[in-house]
């Protein structure tokens, strides 16, 4: 045991569900405790309700693996398949319903850059603070102050309250006190989700470095390639239960590809399950050729669609589908929207839809590109949907030499490969 | 929401600057063997832990203190209004209209000798009950002792106290009363102020992660509570024997206490503040281990 970081066996977790549900009146609470004495008194002790079966959901459900001294390990699934509880319990936030988890080092986590930072106070007592709160001693955050300035780059305004610091000013310092944490064990959820570009690769970077150490590091993150990147393993969640655990590039292959067996359709045949709120829910996302068949991998010269059918339940409300489209480096590559006129600016009927955005040949590089469905309402923007990583796709360049690459056979860099015309003078 | 990422910033970062000493290991108070498990029932309290987090206490209830103070207008002064204002609505109605008795001593100086450790009792009280709550983004997303925010809460209010209670040596100096050798006696009876606070603020925040109502029903306990213990009035009117029952409400013991100790009448309320030292020390002891039971439920409600 003795190169053994974390392990765990039928770890799981056990919530209840119904968000308005979760703090009980207590004139409830009082009102039951005459119909069922005895149990409902022991709820107030014992934080439950005399919960039953029916209105609870497994977070987790029998989750073991085993991690080494020195590995980095990325977790990935989809919103709601675990990894966040999965973090919690790892940071004894909460505790597991059933099974255990033991941890042999000193353990640092990371749920969110900059937690308990104030804005009334100055950058300089929000560094002892968040220091003392992530587990430093007074003496090493003293030691190490100047560096933790020196990091965040802020010095000039150390003695001013966090207020009039801007986003990237607060996120710098947050970042800094945490880079200087230096755990056996590190713990990181999405830090990199925030932030500017400069901020996640100082973020990145400062992963990579921990793991070079032979520190341990437990990564979720919906930045696949920062997974493939950094972690030679990768832990695949889905429901609540380990789906693959293995290496990284195969797990987020995996990951990508849906139940269907083709990364670029995902449906949600149970409504209960589908991505979306009360007013409209996510049925199905496709990658289409001009024909309609689904496709999985598309010839760079041939425009394609890709299409959601979303149900809308709750009439009054103007929505709008948008698709990022991302390469598998992570990059945006843009970010489109329906403008269609007829929806614009009217509130949709109760009912199914289906939106289906094309996309010109010619146009994308070829590649691995996934794509993030959401439906919004822009008028005081409101996100009903947002499923990240919804369908994948392949562009394919051809090598018939009537494509933007011509007859060269190399790769070619660029987020993008229009064909575009030349004109050509010969003025000799 | 975009997700955003850039590649080739992505190849860059070999590059950038990093911390240097960062090889050296964090001197961090996380154990080195840790089982994480579901405990059931009654749970130990882990004193030593919460000791080894005392500097994280320290930040905490200086934070509190600071962001109270800077968030106000008048600051430090409301530490003072509180108590003075009350004591001069109490001796406008209770001393001079309703001629209420307050011991032969002059009744300002009776009414706000016992405002002074009520009204830190009160509000630590109060803040205790909201801490859980008030906290709830610390207490979802890093672990600590969930011991240390009700106490931050209560030990946040002492500079309060302190403020409150220059005043008071103030008022005994204008009505020329000394001190005498019984004052030693009044950190004890401090103590006793804040093991109630303490005790009562363990249950209610408690409480308050899954019942909101908590937060409704704190102030009206305040106030029965503030007459259910002779602030305006003295527990004199009490015959001896009631009144050691009467100490069953610790605040009474800590209030009659403050007056001995400071204003030395006759002898001290013996009896009477025997009896409030044991409730208060049920009080808290019992409260910290409901709290203990209660707490790995806090991070899934709050």
């Amino acid at each position: 045991m003795g190169n053994i970081a974390i392990h765990s066996e039928s770890l799981s977790k056990q919530y209840r569900i119904g968000g308005t549900e979760v703090y009980k009146a207590l004139r409830d609470t009082v009102a039951e405790a005459f119909s069922l004495p005895l149990q409902k008194l022991r709820g107030i002790f014992r934080g439950n309700n005399g919960q039953t079966e029916e209105n609870t959901i497994w977070a987790l459900r029998d989750v073991g693996f085993s991690i080494r001294h020195g590995e980095a390990i990325g977790i990935i699934g989809r919103n709601g398949a675990g990894k966040s509880t999965l973090l919690k319990i790892l940071s004894r936030i909460t505790e597991p319903t059933a099974g255990f988890v033991d941890i042999h080092g000193r353990t640092g986590s990371l749920l969110e850059v900059g937690t308990g930072f104030h804005a009334e106070l100055t950058g300089r007592e929000n560094i002892y603070f968040n220091g003392s709160l992530l587990g430093m001693k007074t003496s090493e955050i003293r030691r190490k102050f100047d560096e933790i300035v020196d990091f965040s780059g802020i010095d000039k305004f150390i003695d001013t309250p966090a207020k009039h610091y801007s986003s990237g000013m607060y996120m710098r310092l947050a970042f800094a006190v945490a880079a200087h944490l230096e755990p056996e064990i590190l713990i990181v959820d999405e830090v990199l989700a925030v932030g500017d570009a400069s901020f996640q690769r100082k973020c990145l970077n400062k992963m990579q470095q921990v793991g070079d150490e032979g520190r341990t590091v437990l990564f979720v993150s919906h930045n696949m390639p920062a997974i493939t990147r950094l972690c030679r393993r990768a832990i695949l969640l889905d429901e609540g239960k380990v789906v693959q655990d293995g290496l990284s590039q195969e797990v987020v292959r995996r990951y990508l590809q849906s139940d269907n067996g083709t990364s670029a359709f995902r449906s949600w045949p149970d409504p209960s399950k589908a991505p979306g709120n009360d007013i409209v829910r996510l049925n199905s996302v496709r990658v289409t050729t001009d024909e309609g068949a689904t496709a999985a991998d598309i010839d760079i010269r041939r425009p394609f669609g890709i299409e959601m059918e979303y149900i809308v339940h709750k009439p009054g409300y103007v929505l709008v589908p948008i698709y990022n489209l991302f390469n598998q480096e992570g990059v945006l590559l843009f970010q489109t929207s329906d403008q269609n006129p007829v929806w614009r600016h009217s509130a949709r009927h109760p009912g199914r839809y289906k939106s289906t955005v094309r996309i010109p040949g010619n146009f994308l590089a070829e590649g691995t590109v996934i794509v993030s469905a959401a439906i919004g309402t822009m008028d005081s923007f409101v996100l009903h949907v947002h499923e990240r990583d919804a369908v994948a796709f392949q562009v394919v360049d051809s090598m018939e030499g009537n494509s933007a690459r011509g007859d060269y056979g190399g790769s070619i860099p660029g987020v993008i490969r229009p064909l575009l015309n030349w004109t050509d003078e010969y003025d000799g | 929401m975009a997700r955003p990422l850039q590649p080739t910033e992505v190849r860059k970062m070999e590059t950038l600057e990093l911390p240097r000493n960062a090889t050296q290991l964090s001197e961090g108070r996380s154990p080195v063997f840790l089982r994480i498990e579901a405990k059931s029932g009654w749970v130990s309290l882990r004193l030593k832990e919460l000791w080894e987090y005392r500097e994280f206490l320290y930040f905490l209830t200086l934070r509190d203190i600071k962001v109270r103070y800077k968030q106000t207008l008048l600051g430090a002064a409301w530490a003072i209004i509180q108590p003075v204002f009350t004591m001069l609505v109490f001796s406008l109605f209770f001393g001079r209209l309703a001629k209420v008795p307050s011991d032969g001593l002059p009744y300002p100086l009776f009414a706000y000798t016992a405002l002074v450790p009520w009204t830190l009792f009160a509000n630590s009280l109060s803040q205790s009950s909201n801490s859980l709550v008030a906290n709830a983004h610390l207490l979802t997303k890093v672990y600590f002792p969930r011991l240390i925010v009700p106490i931050s809460a209560v030990a946040s209010q002492l500079l309060d106290f302190v403020l409150a209670f220059i005043v008071l040596l103030g008022m005994m100096i204008y009505y020329g009363i000394s001190l005498k050798a019984q004052a030693f006696c009044l950190p004890g009876f401090l103590l006793l102020a804040l093991i109630m606070a303490l005790g009562a603020g363990l249950w209610f925040s408690a409480l308050n992660v899954h019942y909101r109502d908590v937060r409704y029903v704190i102030p009206f306990i305040v106030q029965f509570w503030m007459f259910a213990t002779p602030i305006a009035y003295p527990s004199s009117l009490l015959s001896e024997r009631w009144r050691i029952i009467y100490g069953l409400n610790p605040m009474a013991g800590v209030v009659e206490g403050f007056r001995w100790a400071l204003l030395g009448q006759k002898s001290g309320p013996t009896q009477m503040i025997l009896v409030s030292s044991v409730a208060a020390a049920f009080l808290l002891v019992a409260g910290a281990f409901y709290f203990r039971r209660m707490e790995k439920t806090f991070a899934d409600t709050v």
